[in-house]
């Protein structure tokens, strides 16, 4: 095995370091992040809260540290479900051919019809704001791209050598699906995963920033974007430390998600 | 060309069926009673029976949905339930600001991306391309609704070269058109520096250059123009997410386009408009898709029949 490459350790390190911080959020958290201080609003960072406080006095880094916890809790729990219902889905239709896939490819393709977070602004518009409904909004978007990946790769592998040979043996259909053609998915599903869950924690932030998302006082950083954009003028901070966190998260898992493609050779549709 | 175009078009068909039952099929979604939600549940029963009516709740399902369709290929989406204006109205009043912003941030994209792509290209490993590919991974990666606010507090509050929001003069459009267009440019950069670097390496270059044609030449006239094929299919695909991208930029800039349309009928609760204006952007993105695959075949008359078939 070679050396890991800068970007594999850099993204690492850095999707690591927010595991722990929104594992930790409560013993890193100078402050609690709901505590008002009305007399000390929109003050500039210094000294006692470093990243400043916002319209109603609460700790700006608090509320950052916590929406650590609110973003990948998000992140994950989108991924974990879209990717298990796309994997099963696509690996469903590619194997079985017919009008299972007929059926499964034909609804992708009309999720497909409408621009992802148009469909996810549409769903929580309707089903009403809260992070439950924007977990359920990314999902029903987010398991598409797992199932095309998923279906692909069945379709690709189903008339490999291998899968002749199990055949020839007499294994069941069945087993041989699940036991020779699943565990190949495993690769690539989580080099897809890593970029979902980066796409899936900007959805959510997208979505609290327009105000359909986290309702107060949840601290989430699209929230926290949202309060400050009417602060924009007078108080900057409120909305530079929120939009910085969201990006360092999002470029740890893009570094993370192309150095694991590069590392374990996996074509994902993002290539040419 | 022209049955191609055609043909291309007539696909569009049943995409846009499935855009329309989805559409009609959100408003079904509303949990509990939709005539509750929209007029609370201290209403009086007429009010509540006269809404129900206006929305056509009352009939069976099969006939909302024929009705609703019938509305859609006449052009007549309902009327908004907050003012009673007509829905088709209030997105026609809306669509041309959105438009001004798509292209405007369209022009940014493509005209930042190809230059630089084409650049990155032509001196792989230099500064240059290594520059190209740092922005392109940092453009997908900065969320418009930070950008957005970033680019007000540096242009337009301590420089005070650009006015903070509003829509009017050619200075209104620059900063939430950079916001909407420049993550579009660093994946139209990453794709067309991969493509032309893909060309390059082709036969037919390694001919003209035997040839002894200019390196400037080859690059704009025999890679870039074989390499642009995948760019336009993308930007197609991307277009999706530059329009619905447009509802956060609206948001940031109080553009008075769609986007903010859509944002303040989901706040008022003014269904019919929400379901219009998610019917329109999805539409404009089914027709540039279309665009996208009739400009390929322009570009590559081999690969123009097969995607006309291949891709509904």
């Amino acid at each position: 095995m070679t050396r890991p490459s800068l970007r594999l350790v850099l993204g690492g390190a850095l999707v690591a370091l927010l595991l722990v911080v929104a594992a930790g959020a409560d013993w890193l958290a100078p402050y609690d992040p709901s505590a008002q201080a009305l007399a000390e609003n929109l003050a500039p960072p210094d000294a006692d809260h470093w990243l400043g406080q916002d319209k109603l006095g609460r700790d700006i880094l608090a509320r950052v540290i916590h929406g650590t916890r609110v973003s990948l809790a998000v992140g994950i729990v989108t991924v974990a479900i879209s990717l298990l219902l796309g994997a099963a889905l696509g690996a469903a239709a590619g194997f079985a051919g017919g009008w299972i896939d007929e059926i499964v490819m034909r609804a992708v393709d009309v999720l497909l019809a409408f621009p992802g977070l148009l469909l996810a602004i549409a769903l929580t518009g309707i089903l009403g704001p809260s992070l439950r409904n924007v977990v359920i909004a990314l999902c029903l978007i987010g398991w598409t791209g797992y199932a095309r990946l998923a279906r692909g790769e069945i379709v690709r592998l189903r008339e490999r050598d291998f899968v002749e040979a199990a055949r020839a043996l007499g294994v069941p259909e069945r087993r041989i699906l699940v036991r020779h053609l699943v565990p190949l998915l495993a690769t690539p599903l989580l080099v897809q995963g890593t970029f979902g869950m980066a796409a899936a924690i900007v959805g959510e932030a997208s979505l609290s920033f327009l105000g359909l998302g986290a309702q107060p006082p949840t601290a989430s950083w699209g929230a926290m974007l949202n309060d400050g954009r009417a602060f924009v003028l007078v108080a900057p901070h409120l909305t530079l430390f929120p939009g910085l966190a969201i990006l360092v998260t999002v470029l740890g898992l893009n570094f993370l998600g192309d150095g694991l493609r590069d590392r374990l050779d996996v074509r994902t549709p993002t290539d040419l | 060309m022209l049955r191609l175009t055609l043909r291309r078009l007539a696909l569009t068909i049943p995409t846009m069926l499935a855009a329309a039952t989805l559409v009609f099929l959100l408003l079904h979604l509303v949990p509990g009673d939709p005539v509750d939600v929209m007029l609370g549940e201290t209403a009086q029963a007429a009010d509540r029976d006269a809404l129900r009516r206006t929305l056509g709740l009352d009939r069976p399902l099969l006939e909302q949905y024929a009705g609703f369709l019938r509305g859609v290929a006449t052009g007549d989406l309902g009327r908004s339930l907050v003012n009673g204006t007509p829905v088709s109205e209030l997105l026609a009043a809306r669509f041309p600001a959105t438009v001004e912003l798509t292209v405007a941030a369209l022009v940014i994209a493509i005209g930042l991306a190809l230059p630089l792509g084409l650049a990155a290209a032509a001196r792989p490993g230099t500064w240059l391309d290594r520059g190209s590919v740092g922005f392109a991974l940092l453009g997908v990666s900065v969320p418009s609704f930070w950008l957005g606010p970033m680019l007000i507090i540096l242009f337009a509050i301590d420089l005070r070269w650009l006015p903070v929001s509003g829509r009017g003069t050619w200075a209104h459009l620059v900063l939430p058109a950079l916001t909407l267009g420049l993550g579009m440019a660093s994946i139209l950069t990453r794709m067309t520096r991969a493509s032309v670097l893909e060309c390059l390496g082709e036969d037919y270059v390694r001919t003209a250059r035997a040839k002894g044609v200019g390196r400037m030449r080859i690059l704009t006239r025999h890679a870039l123009r074989n390499a642009l094929a995948p760019v336009v299919t993308i930007l197609g695909l991307q277009f999706g997410a530059l329009l619905a991208g447009t509802v956060i930029t609206e948001t940031i800039f109080a553009w008075p386009g769609l986007g903010r349309l859509l944002i303040d009928a989901i706040n008022q609760r003014d269904y019919p408009v929400v379901q219009g204006c998610i019917l329109s952007i999805a539409a404009t993105f089914v027709l540039a898709n279309a665009l996208a695959d009739v400009v390929n075949g322009w570009l590559d008359p081999r690969i123009g029949a097969s995607a006309a078939r291949a891709r509904p």
